[in-house]
């Protein structure tokens, strides 16, 4: 049995047949594969690569905003600390402004106050007077009528005026 | 040193290539008369033809027996007469030792189990074979799968260069990448891309054989990286690569070598021809190396299944009993040697691989690297 010896006709379909998926793949197969995979390769580094740098440039992104964030912050407690201290001193200037408004409308009203006193007292003075007057006039209309009493009185003030 | 192991080398498998071809070629011859004494005695199970008829070549695709009736798939029988010209024809016409058009197969003598040729005179004579037999049919059926793979595979990455790979696509993907970046990179460097598309359908041929042989069913189960044929084609197919891009440096170092003017140049060319020979071992062992390991794993196979119809045959009293007892042990042990088989189909289709690489890189070298090699050699 020649088992261990080349057949030609195997040999001959072996060479044909091997040649020809060889010439095959070599041309249409192995430069598309591995060209591919080479490209592949290549795209995913060159992917990998340009995360990294997103990667790298959203952390700096971040580091940003969170700077915006904090100053905003501090403007914030800036603002909010003015606003506190202009809102006190519009109060206290608003209290300062009333209390003088206050004091000035006390003030007018005393003078007015005094004034009216003193008009008053004027009024009832005059009116005292008039009033003394009639009186006056009154009395001496009637010690007038009353000649005994007025006698009586003349002689009391006499006698008043002897006596002393 | 490594020239002495170089020649050591070459005259070892000189010598075992000699010793071992009609050692080889008698082995059968003595098996036959054994075989035939046995079987006259059991008139029970034919070992040899079982296992021959299993690893060897055929003209038909035997499938199985039915109450002794063979099932099988016949083949194409194409062959050229010296005087007749081309024929073809089915080789159920030839079943049997059933003759036609003066052509059939005999079942003794120098060309048993071949078709040969009866001329008007009655002399038998071998025609050129160019049959589809068992091995072509598993041959063309090999390739026509490494085409619709590769070529299917291709078409998805035209189609979608960058795209997510399928599942098979990411299996054959490490596979190629594996050995494009282990074993063609490294042995070739830069010219891997020149290189590799041999060297990755050399693995691929030779693994989708290995795994074909191992299926025992119809269209698979031929033995074909266990048959020398194959196998020396495929070893001239890297000689030839090696040789036809082969660097200047390379063949001045095989011809003209930098030693001693005195060593290269006696009456005989010794050197040039122990170099030249030595050129040829490297194709000579991957050859051998590829088809004795997938031929023995075959072989013990076959050897384990066929010991439960040995066993049965050798004690005919209790043939049941024995041959299912060894019946357990042989497949347990097939199951095991299968296993080994499947690791051995992909360690020798990386093993021709990477050595292929190494020998085509090695024929790559250019001259600034050979200088440093040279000099231990010229002090000796």
């Amino acid at each position: 049995m020649d088992l261990f010896l080349p057949d030609s006709g195997l040999v001959v379909w072996m060479l044909l047949a091997f040649g020809i998926v060889f010439a095959i793949l070599a041309k249409f197969g192995w430069p598309v594969i591995l060209g591919s995979l080479q490209k592949r390769e290549e795209h995913i580094a060159e992917s990998l690569k340009k995360a990294d740098e997103a990667i790298e440039a959203l952390s700096g992104l971040e580091q940003k905003g969170k700077d915006i964030i904090a100053s905003a912050e501090a403007e914030q407690i800036k603002m909010v600390g003015e606003t506190k201290a202009l809102n006190q001193k519009m109060i206290d200037e608003a209290k300062a402004e009333a209390t003088r408004q206050a004091d000035k409308i006390i003030a007018s009203a005393r003078e007015q106050i005094v004034k009216e006193k003193e008009a008053a007292i004027a009024e009832l003075n005059q009116e005292v007077v008039k009033l003394s007057i009639q009186m006056a006039e009154k009395i001496l209309l009637r010690e007038l009528n009353d000649r005994k009493a007025q006698s009586e009185y003349v002689e009391s003030l006499l006698k008043d005026n002897t006596l002393s | 040193m490594n020239r002495i192991k170089q020649l050591i080398l070459c005259l070892a498998v000189m010598l075992l290539a000699t010793v071992a071809s009609p050692l080889y070629a008698q082995a059968p011859i003595s098996a036959d008369t054994h075989e035939k004494a046995q079987a006259e005695e059991e008139k029970g199970f034919n070992t040899v033809e079982f296992l021959f008829g299993h690893i060897g070549d055929s003209y038909e695709f035997h499938i199985t027996e039915i109450n002794g009736k063979p099932i099988a798939v016949p083949l194409l029988v194409i062959v050229r007469s010296a005087d007749r010209g081309w024929f073809a024809f089915s080789s159920a016409k030839l079943e049997h030792g059933r003759e036609y058009k003066r052509f059939f197969i005999p079942t003794e003598g120098a060309y048993k189990g071949k078709v040969v040729e009866k001329d008007q005179y009655g002399n038998i004579k071998r025609p050129f074979d160019l049959s589809i037999t068992k091995n072509v049919f598993g041959l063309l059926l090999s390739c026509a799968i490494l085409l619709t793979i590769f070529l299917l595979m291709a078409n998805a990455y035209r189609k979608n260069p960058l795209g997510v790979p399928s599942k098979g696509q990411s299996m054959m993907e490490s596979v190629i990448l594996y050995l494009e970046d282990d074993i063609i990179r490294p042995a070739l460097g830069d010219k891997s891309r020149r290189f590799s598309p041999y060297l990755l359908t050399v693995f691929f041929f030779i693994l989708v054989n290995n795994l074909m042989g191992l299926v025992p069913i119809f269209p698979f189960g031929a033995n074909l990286t266990g048959n020398i044929s194959v196998t020396l084609v495929l070893a001239l197919f890297t000689y030839v690569i090696t040789n036809v891009f082969g660097t200047k440096t390379y063949w001045k170092d095989i011809f003209w070598p930098e030693v001693p003017v005195f060593l290269k140049t006696p009456v005989f060319p010794l050197m040039q021809v122990i170099e030249f020979i030595s050129t040829l071992t490297k194709p000579i062992a991957l050859m051998i190396r590829l088809f004795a390991n997938i031929f023995a794993g075959h072989m013990i196979i076959l050897v384990l299944i066929s010991l439960i119809f040995i066993f049965s045959a050798a004690f005919p009293a209790h043939a049941s009993a024995v041959g299912g007892g060894t019946a357990v042990l042989s497949v347990l042990f097939s199951v095991f040697m299968y296993c080994l088989e499947l690791l051995v189909a992909f360690i020798q289709a990386y093993v021709f691989t990477m050595l292929s690489a190494i020998f085509i890189g090695l024929a790559q070298h250019e001259e600034h690297e050979e200088a440093h090699e040279e000099i231990p050699v010229e002090t000796k």
